[in-house]
């Protein structure tokens, strides 16, 4: 005789209670969980009155639209025609003007590859190799070649200069650290030895050292007529700061990846070498995103200091135009102006990268 | 009866021959020589407490682990510092792991292409078939365009074994493959161990599955302190073991 089974019926899920949640319940929470939280909440809304009024009575409230300076002064609040007025100055330096178009295409393929990648339309090889081909595809655009006129490297400048070090820095930064990182990791001693003594010394000096070291001071060791334009020697420099940096991060991805990893891939009979660069290098990057991204921005805010050494850059171009005699005073909204463009360029990056760790394999747990 | 299958063995077709084979880590001796010669088709079961170096012995084979003296041959090819021939002894010997060891980051069917293509410069085309084949064998077949972050325990294994299989072993070694997993699961993977000891694979297994043992194992090994303590056939192994040693181990994991 068999004992007929009892039929085990799961309980059906409940809600959660509902003082727990709604918008009151949200403010208790975060806003006035006790009296210290109170304190701090009004406190900071105190300040937050105090000052947001004034900034938006001076950004837009008495804020001149269109108009000259002497309409400006006359409304006593921000002036943005003059960073309209500005405006090609800004983005191309001293670059000619006639010939903006072609940074322009530059720019507008930037943007597209920019947007393909964000939307994970292009994906793989064909992505690497496109973001390979961009930096040159830019610097003939700028620079000139195959019949279009050439602009000598001296007239770029502005916002132009700006993203062209940072796109070529993190371009051939991250592969670079990831080279470096590995030397470091898996290399022999003595490869390991050059490889921690080039990080070292490169993140024990300051990069307005080097940029100083590669425009000042190189030409002087190198024969007389060997001569390295000085964007050249600015970029490598960049290049090598931030790949410095850049290794360190990475290899605090590779020091994440367990063992089994490669034994794994060893033991199928995988070389080390592609097990380095298909197995182990990739899980590396993905758990390092975070952090890299943080270089990339980094690197991309660090591109300000090559005006130290002469080179136009946005800022630089910023802190021209504040010298116009014909908008004298309006230095404010141009600073702002610049804030503005930095923070946007950098939020991308810092959206992309969140972009980029949702997709991963990580975020599709059960 | 295990020096008569010595005797044979020399006969028959010898894959693994290892011969005094010694092991240190640091001061630690981990391997204690070593003599072990496994047939075509055996199947070797070997258990032992914790850090008696079972792992170890298995890991040498296929050179995770170097062993500093003695000399272990595999199909021929003997095992040195050569890495051409450590490398083809790995395309000839399969292993899965305590903790499966996928990789995260690549699809189920990625996993499974992933040393066709870069060991055998197989096409992936053809790659793909193989792993499918190999899929449906371990039945995760649907799986196959899943992360490995999405299977339970008892799936990965079955990938793990099917990525394995992929590189068409002669011979596989596994290293307590079902200890890392929750009771409801091991059963499915020892099922395809079994079905796979059913094709004739050579088969080196480290476990603690007693069961398994005596039901697929041509031979049991008990290993203690670095040497293989006792070396019998399953039936004389759990009920007649003939080191005390043994019989202490035996107890301490039979009885409950």
């Amino acid at each position: 005789m068999t004992v007929e089974p009892i039929i085990f019926q799961p309980t059906p899920a409940s809600p959660a209670p509902s003082s727990k949640v709604g918008a009151v319940a949200w403010l208790r929470a975060n806003l006035f969980g006790g009296w210290k939280d109170t304190v701090v909440t009004i406190a900071l809304l105190a300040i937050l009155l105090v000052t947001v009024p004034k900034l938006i009575g001076w950004m837009f409230v008495r804020a001149t639209f269109l108009g000259d300076a002497d309409a400006c002064r006359l409304a006593g609040g921000a002036c943005w025609p003059f960073i309209v007025d500005k405006f090609n100055v800004l983005m191309l330096g001293v670059y000619p003007q006639e010939l903006g178009w072609r940074p322009g295409i530059a720019a507008i393929a930037l943007i597209v590859l920019a947007a393909l990648t964000y939307t994970n339309r292009m994906r793989g090889i064909v992505l690497i190799v496109a973001w390979a081909i961009l930096p040159f595809f830019a610097l003939i655009m700028i620079g000139g070649a195959f019949g279009m006129r050439e602009v000598d490297q001296s007239l770029w400048g502005g916002l132009m200069l700006s993203i062209l070090l940072a796109l070529v820095g993190v371009i051939v930064s991250i592969p670079l650290g990831v080279m470096l990182a590995l030397g470091r990791y898996y290399g022999s001693p003595v490869v390991k030895s050059l490889c921690i003594a080039f990080i070292e010394l490169l993140r024990g000096v300051p990069l307005i050292t080097i940029l100083f070291m590669a425009s000042v001071m190189m030409p002087l060791f190198l024969p007389p007529d060997l001569v390295i334009n000085n964007l050249l020697r600015i970029q490598i420099a960049m290049i090598l700061f931030s790949a410095a940096y850049m290794a360190e991060v990475v290899r605090g991805g590779l020091q994440a990846i367990p063992a089994g990893q490669t034994e794994a891939s060893l033991a199928l009979g995988v070389t080390r070498r592609h097990t380095i660069a298909f197995v182990i290098v990739p899980q590396a990057l993905r758990h390092v995103l975070p952090p890299l991204i943080g270089r990339c921005i980094a690197l991309f805010k660090d591109t300000s200091l090559v005006i130290i050494v002469g080179l136009l850059d946005f800022l630089g171009m910023i802190k021209n135009a504040a010298l116009d005699t014909s908008w004298l005073g309006f230095q404010a909204e141009a600073y702002v102006f610049a804030a503005v463009v930095y923070w946007s360029i950098c939020y991308s990056l810092s959206l992309y990268g969140r972009e980029l760790e949702r997709r991963g394999p990580s975020a599709q747990k059960r | 009866m295990s020096a008569k299958t010595e005797s044979q063995a020399t006969a028959e077709n010898i894959v693994i021959e290892m011969k005094g084979i010694n092991k240190w880590y640091g001061d630690f001796h981990a391997l204690k020589n070593i003599d072990l010669s496994v047939r075509e088709g055996e199947r070797i079961v070997i258990c032992g407490p914790s850090g008696s170096g079972k792992s170890t012995l298995i890991r040498c084979i296929n050179h995770l682990e170097a062993h500093q003296q003695g000399v272990i041959t595999v199909n021929g090819t003997p095992l040195d510092e050569n890495s051409k021939n450590i490398t083809q002894i790995r395309r000839e010997v399969g292993m899965v792991f305590q903790q499966f060891n996928l990789f995260p980051h690549m699809t189920i069917l990625d996993n499974l292409c992933f040393a066709p293509v870069w060991a055998r410069n197989m096409p992936r085309a053809e790659a793909e078939k193989t792993a499918l084949r190999y899929l449906e064998r371990v039945g995760i077949s649907e799986q196959k365009d899943k992360y490995p972050g999405q299977l339970s325990g008892g799936q990965q294994q079955r990938v793990a074994i099917a990525r394995s299989l992929c590189m068409n072993p002669s011979i596989m070694l596994f290293d307590e493959p079902t200890s890392a997993l929750d009771p409801e699961m091991i059963k499915e993977v020892l099922d395809v161990m079994i079905e796979l000891a059913n094709t004739g694979m050579t088969m080196l297994v480290v476990t603690h599955e007693m069961s398994f043992a005596r039901s697929v194992a041509d031979r049991v090994i008990f290993m203690d302190g670095g040497e293989i303590v006792e070396e019998n056939t399953p039936d004389a192994f759990f009920d007649n073991p003939k080191v005390d040693r043994t019989q202490q181990f035996l107890s301490q994991i039979l009885t409950h």
